[in-house]
C-alpha cells in the first residue's frame, strides 16, 4: 500500500478539501444566534441539512465521507483501523446484552467493519470464531470475565485494551506513516485518559497494567506506576515524553485534553495537504471529516441546549483546512 | 564488425525514442490520473488542467526529432547507410543525452504537474505559476535536446 500511488484519487480528495468546514466557518457557527441559524451555516456550506436533525445531519455526512472512499479506493479494508473502535463498542454492548439477558434498543453503532448483528449472534451462540481473529480472544475472556464476576469494568478493560492493540497493530502494519501516527496517538491517549481515571478512583497497579496498552511513544509499565502512586507522578513522567505540552490540558480537564489530542492530531495530518502521491491525504481526510463531525456536534448540542457560547468555543477543535 | 556502426548508431536513435517516449508516456499518464481527478469535482477545470497534463508530453517529441535526425543523418531514411564503428558510437553517444534527460524529466516533470493541478483545483488563478513550475523542469531537457541535437548533426562533417 505504501508503495502504491494515488494520483486521481488525492486530486478528487485536493477537491473535496475545498468543502471540509475553515476554521472561520467554526467562528460563523459559534457565533450564530440559534440552533436554526447554525444549519443555514451549515447548509450554505453544501451539507444535507434538510432533517433538521443533529445526528441525521452527521450520519449522512459521515455516510458521504465513506461513500466517496469506497468509490476511490478498491480495498476500502486499509481504513478499518478508523472504525475499530465502533466494532469494539460493539462488541462490549453485545455481550452486556447477552449476559443480562436483556434487549436494549439503539446501544449499537452502525459504522464498523462488523455488522452489529452478526457481533450479537456470535455472542449469544457463544461462536467466538465467527468474529474477525482481532476480536475473538477478547470477546470470549470479557464474556466469561462479566458471567463470572458481573464486573462491568473488568468486561469493559479487557475489549478496551484489544480494542487499542488492534489498532495499534493495524497502523503498524498499514505501512502507511500517516496511519501509523494515529494509531500510535490513539493509543497513547487513550493510556493517559485511563491512567488519569484509574488514578482517580484509586486502580491497583495490577489493574492499570491489564488497562494500559504498550506503545512506541510511551512506556505503559512506568506509567502505569506513576498512576499508582499519584496524579502529580502522571504529570511528572508524561513531562518526559512527547505529550509534555498536553499536561497543561490534562491538569485542567480531560476535556481540555481530549481537544488537545485532537488539536495534535490535526497537526499531525496537515502535511498531507502537500503529499500529492499516496494514500496519506484520503486517510488525513477522513479523519479531518471525523473532527469535523465532532466540533459540529458539539456547537449543536450547544446551541440546542442554549448553552454559552465561551462554554461551547473551548471544545471546539482546530480544522484541517 | 564491419556493420557495427551503423548497429550503434540505430541503437542510439531507438534510445532516444524509446526513452523519451517512455518518460513521456508515464509522465502524462500521471498527470492524466490527476486531471481526471480534479475534473470529476469540477468539469469547468477542463482547459486548465489540460495544458498543465500536456507538458511532461514534450519530451517524447524531442526524442523522436532526435531519433529522425539520426535516422536521417545516417543515411537510413535515403541514402547510404554505412559508417565506421566510431562514428556508430558517437552518434550512439550523442543521442543518449536526450535518451536519458528526457526519461527523467519526463518523470519528474509529471510530478510538478501533478501538483500544480492540485493546486489549480484549489486555486484556479495560479495556474500560471503552476505552468511555470513544471517548465522549471523543461528547460533541463531543452539543454539535453540542444547537446544532441548538435553532436547529430555535427557528427556528418567529422571524417573518421
Amino acid at each position: 500500500m505504501a508503495d502504491k500511488q494515488y494520483i486521481y484519487q488525492v486530486a478528487r480528495i485536493r477537491s473535496k478539501e475545498m468543502e471540509l468546514l475553515t476554521g472561520q466557518n467554526i467562528q460563523q457557527l459559534l457565533a450564530s444566534d440559534s440552533y436554526d441559524s447554525c444549519l443555514r451555516v451549515l447548509s450554505d456550506r453544501g451539507w444535507d441539512v434538510s432533517s433538521g436533525d443533529a445526528d441525521t445531519i452527521l450520519a449522512i455526512q459521515r455516510q458521504n465521507t465513506w461513500a466517496l472512499m469506497e468509490e476511490l479506493v478498491e480495498d476500502i479494508s486499509v481504513f478499518d483501523v478508523f472504525l475499530y473502535q465502533n466494532d469494539f463498542h460493539n462488541l462490549k454492548a453485545a455481550i452486556k446484552q447477552v449476559c443480562t439477558q436483556e434487549h436494549f434498543q439503539d446501544i449499537y453503532i452502525p459504522d464498523g467493519t462488523v455488522e452489529p448483528q452478526q457481533i450479537e449472534q456470535a455472542v449469544s451462540q457463544r461462536d467466538f470464531g465467527a468474529l474477525p481473529p482481532r476480536m475473538q480472544k477478547a470477546a470470549q475472556e470479557a464474556f466469561t470475565a462479566l458471567l463470572r464476576t458481573g464486573d462491568g469494568q473488568l468486561c469493559d478493560v479487557i475489549i478496551d485494551s484489544a480494542c487499542l492493540a488492534a489498532i495499534l497493530q493495524a497502523g503498524r502494519d498499514s505501512g502507511d506513516a500517516l496511519i501509523l501516527a494515529y494509531a500510535e496517538l490513539t493509543v497513547a491517549a487513550a493510556d493517559i485518559k485511563t491512567a488519569v481515571r484509574c488514578q482517580r478512583t484509586g486502580k491497583e497497579l495490577d489493574f492499570l497494567k491489564r488497562a494500559l496498552v504498550p506503545c512506541d511513544s510511551l512506556d505503559a509499565a512506568q506509567l502505569a506506576a506513576a498512576a499508582a502512586d499519584s496524579e502529580e507522578a502522571i504529570y511528572s513522567y508524561l513531562e518526559r515524553t512527547a505529550y509534555a505540552p498536553g499536561v497543561e490540558a490534562l491538569r485542567q480537564s480531560s476535556a481540555a485534553f481530549e481537544r488537545w489530542c485532537d488539536d495534535l492530531m490535526m497537526q499531525r495530518i496537515r502535511p498531507q495537504l502537500h503529499n500529492a502521491f499516496t494514500i496519506g491525504p484520503l486517510a488525513a481526510y477522513i479523519l479531518a471529516r471525523e473532527n469535523e463531525e465532532k466540533t459540529v456536534r458539539i456547537i449543536l448540542s450547544g446551541k440546542k441546549n442554549h448553552l454559552d457560547e465561551s462554554a461551547v468555543a473551548e471544545r471546539v477543535r482546530d480544522m484541517y483546512v | 564488425m564491419s556493420n557495427m556502426g551503423i548497429v550503434f548508431a540505430i541503437l542510439g536513435a531507438a534510445l532516444a525514442a524509446l526513452l523519451a517516449g517512455a518518460g513521456s508516456a508515464v509522465g502524462v499518464g500521471m498527470t492524466g490520473e490527476a486531471a481526471a481527478g480534479v475534473v470529476t469535482e469540477d468539469p469547468s477545470k477542463f482547459g486548465k488542467v489540460l495544458l498543465l497534463q500536456l507538458l511532461p508530453g514534450t519530451q517524447g517529441i524531442y526524442g523522436l526529432l532526435i531519433a529522425f535526425m539520426t535516422l536521417s543523418q545516417i543515411g537510413v531514411l535515403g541514402g547510404s547507410a554505412e559508417m565506421s564503428l566510431a562514428k556508430g558510437l558517437m552518434y550512439f553517444a550523442a543521442c543518449l543525452p536526450m535518451a536519458i534527460v528526457g526519461y527523467w524529466s519526463a518523470i519528474r516533470q509529471a510530478r510538478v504537474s501533478v501538483a500544480g493541478i492540485h493546486m489549480v483545483s484549489k486555486k484556479p488563478d495560479q495556474m500560471g505559476k503552476g505552468m511555470i513550475f513544471a517548465a522549471m523542469v523543461e528547460t533541463y531537457a531543452i539543454l539535453a535536446l540542444l547537446v544532441s541535437l548538435l553532436a547529430v548533426t555535427g557528427i556528418g562533417g567529422l571524417n573518421i
